[in-house]
């Protein structure tokens, strides 16, 4: 099969809340790579920073949140260190975003065909509006719009959930993206409307051969419309596999919580599975895994050891020591004290550590997965 | 359209709620028109007339069926003080009120949307600060205040206003931005916290990932969302503004409705008074309607409903 590339590549990420009470690690360095043409879907709790690496792609963050660290690949420049102006440049045209809510995500007050045609003239100040509006009117067609012409001229609260959710799939594409990230797309819509949704982001990328980052907290639509999956905990990814790999060999305890939290008619119990405890508060992290204090298997080891992501099969990393090497010394880490006092810099290291643990770089690790997933 | 002319009708009751209420109460209050009018030393017979002349032995109800008819004639009555025609009298100030009000309105509304936008987006640096000290002190200081310490320093000190009204325009400065001063404040600090409030919402974020610059953003999106609410106050502060600034037009000498207002209080002229607040509530309700209507024009989801 044809090597394909990356889109995106994320290396050592970080992205704090610079609060009052202390630097709050909502992204803890995480790599992501994102391969062109793939559905890559990032996946957690709520709170669990997948929002927030979204949003650090698009420069989205708010005060007091802001990337302190690490690199965002895509097309030659590092999105993290680039200028407002130049990110500008990207956004909406490169890169491109959809949210959670329909309902509040378009501004009440405009016509929905005049907000999608301004994301056209803002990248293309010549255009001509008429032309503006034919395209996005075509683009209204492309994404299952009835009566595309007659829309145009709609206010948001004309329409309906899934109705607004298209527009904003038809304001995402309208520049033709290689990258389209969506920010919970489903998750405000009812669940019939959520499969149509689903199954028109995967028609769109079949057609236009883009890449697509899903962030959702539901594992049924990453069984659904996902080739890449990263699971996502307290700032860090858990585990990471092809979506088949990751629920037939699914590893970490984290995964595994997620997965049996789906309901499944017949097989269920009474009463649905669901993890015990709440997401760590960040500010306090304890010294060991993030997960040990709701993890099932947890021993006295993994309250005191950091795991790192360690390679289980191909193109699989999990986070968890009971699959790393016994061998595997606890690293004497300084955890919150360093994050007060070095926001910045001083923490690359040991982000560029935990990519190499596996002892392959992102690149070839990405290009195994594409291999195996040649299947899919 | 339909609901706007059901919103005129609705106002019918209410002026004549106003004007029964008006009626009512300055005949309950003590002293004599007749008495006012003649003075102490004229014999029974003089005042026997004039009572009968003006209507006075009639029944209330008649009068006041006398009345609401006459007015909608445009007919207010005979100033007891003058013996002018209300009506003559109120349109006769009314230049000046509207000089005043139209200036002191384009006063608060440029400066009070200006210095909110600005304190928004410069949220608490330098210019944010000082913009809502001064729209703090234009909130709190009472009027008559704003008004001496304006004219003292302004016209008696600096000399750069006529302390007083003199007819031409620029006299009417000084008692604008006194006037003004009060709801620009109430204009900034309002625009402030809607902006702040509307530049949290999701749709800015959506605007942001389009690639638009944050003026764009601030321009074309988060404006007018946060404008509705502060549309309808400027709609009330012109009204109100044009039914007579009573203290402001005292202050500086300025013979519009509101000194016409207060004249007929301390002269106990009768139709005058009720003349001056009858108009007040045509304007003010004028007002609450141009509101109304400006707002379905601003907010596509109201003229939806309409």
């Amino acid at each position: 099969m044809e090597q394909k590339e990356n889109v995106l590549e994320i290396r050592g990420l970080r992205s704090c809340f610079f609060t009052e009470k202390g630097v709050v690690p909502a992204v803890d360095g995480i790599d992501l790579d994102i391969l062109e043409g793939k559905i890559i879907g990032l996946v957690g709790e709520s709170g669990c920073g997948k929002s927030m690496t979204a949003k650090s792609i698009m420069g989205l963050l708010k005060y007091p949140g802001r990337i302190a660290d690490g690199h965002i690949w895509f097309d030659g420049q590092d999105l993290a260190h680039l200028s407002e102006k130049e990110l500008r440049k990207v956004c909406g045209k490169d890169i491109s975003m959809i949210f959670q809510e329909p309902m509040t995500s378009l501004n009440p007050v405009l016509k929905v065909g005049r907000q999608v045609r301004e994301t056209l003239l803002v990248h293309d100040r010549g255009m001509d509006k008429n032309e503006a509006r034919r395209q996005v009117i075509g683009m209204f067609a492309r994404v299952g719009i009835p009566e595309p012409e007659k829309r145009y001229d709609s206010y948001p609260h004309q329409l309906s959930g899934g109705l607004r959710q298209r527009v904003m799939i038809a304001m995402a594409m309208v520049c033709r993206p290689r990258l389209l990230i969506a920010d919970e797309p489903t998750t405000a819509l009812d669940v019939t409307i959520e499969a149509q949704i689903l199954r028109l982001i995967r028609q769109l990328r079949d057609e236009t051969g883009m890449s697509v980052l899903i962030i959702t907290h539901n594992m049924g639509v990453v069984a659904e419309i996902c080739d890449y999956v990263y699971v996502m905990y307290a700032g860090k990814i858990m585990e990471q596999a092809e979506t088949y790999e990751l629920f037939d060999h699914k590893t970490h305890p984290y995964t595994k919580g997620l997965l049996d939290s789906i309901p499944r008619i017949g097989k269920n119990p009474d009463r649905l599975y669901t993890i015990p405890g709440v997401v760590p508060n960040l500010l306090h992290l304890s010294e060991g895994c993030a997960f040990s204090n709701r993890c099932p298997n947890a021993s006295e080891r993994c309250r005191r050891v950091k795991p790192e992501l360690c390679e289980i099969g191909e193109g699989h990393l999990a986070r968890c020591l009971s699959c790393a090497p016994e061998s595997m010394e606890p690293r004497p880490e300084k955890q919150s004290e360093s994050y007060e006092n070095t926001p910045a810099a001083a923490e690359l290291p040991d982000a560029k550590n935990a990519v190499s643990a596996p002892g392959m770089s992102g690149k070839l690790r990405i290009e195994n997965t594409v291999k195996g997933g040649g299947t899919l | 359209m339909k609901s706007f002319l059901k919103r005129l009708l609705g106002t019918i009751p209410v002026l004549f709620g106003v004007v029964l209420l008006i009626f009512i109460m300055l005949r309950i209050i003590p002293g004599d028109p007749v008495t006012m009018l003649l003075g102490e030393h004229v014999n029974q017979d003089t005042i026997d007339r004039l009572t009968e002349v003006m209507g006075l032995n009639d029944p209330l109800p008649t009068q006041f069926f006398n009345y609401i008819v006459n007015a909608l004639h445009g007919d207010l009555g005979v100033s007891y003080k003058y013996n002018r025609e209300v009506t003559d009298m109120i349109l006769e100030a009314l230049p000046y009120t509207i000089k005043l009000a139209v200036l002191a309105a384009l006063f608060a509304w440029v400066i009070g949307l200006v210095t909110g936008i600005i304190s928004a987006v410069r949220q608490n640096h330098l210019a944010d600060r000082l913009f809502m000290g001064f729209s703090l002190a234009g909130v709190s200081i009472p009027i008559f205040m704003t008004s001496l310490f304006l004219q003292y320093f302004l016209a008696f000190k600096v000399k750069l206003f006529p302390l007083t009204e003199n007819g031409s325009l620029y006299s009417m400065i000084l008692p604008a931005i006194a006037l003004g001063w009060n709801s620009a404040g109430r204009i900034a600090r309002m625009t402030r916290s809607n902006l702040l409030e509307e530049l949290q919402a999701d749709y800015i974020d959506t605007a942001r990932a389009k690639g638009l610059r944050q003026n764009a953003v601030i321009v074309s999106h988060a404006l007018k969302n946060s404008m509705l609410p502060i549309v309808t106050m400027m709609a009330l502060q012109l009204s109100s503004m044009l039914s007579g600034a009573v203290i402001t037009e005292s202050v500086f000498a300025i013979p519009g409705i509101g000194r016409l207002a207060t004249t007929a209080i301390s002269n106990r002229d009768m139709p005058v008074l009720q003349g001056t607040v009858l108009f007040t509530t045509v304007i003010v309700i004028a007002g609450n309607l141009l509101a109304d209507l400006l707002y379905s024009v601003l907010d596509p989801r109201i003229r939806k409903e309409a």
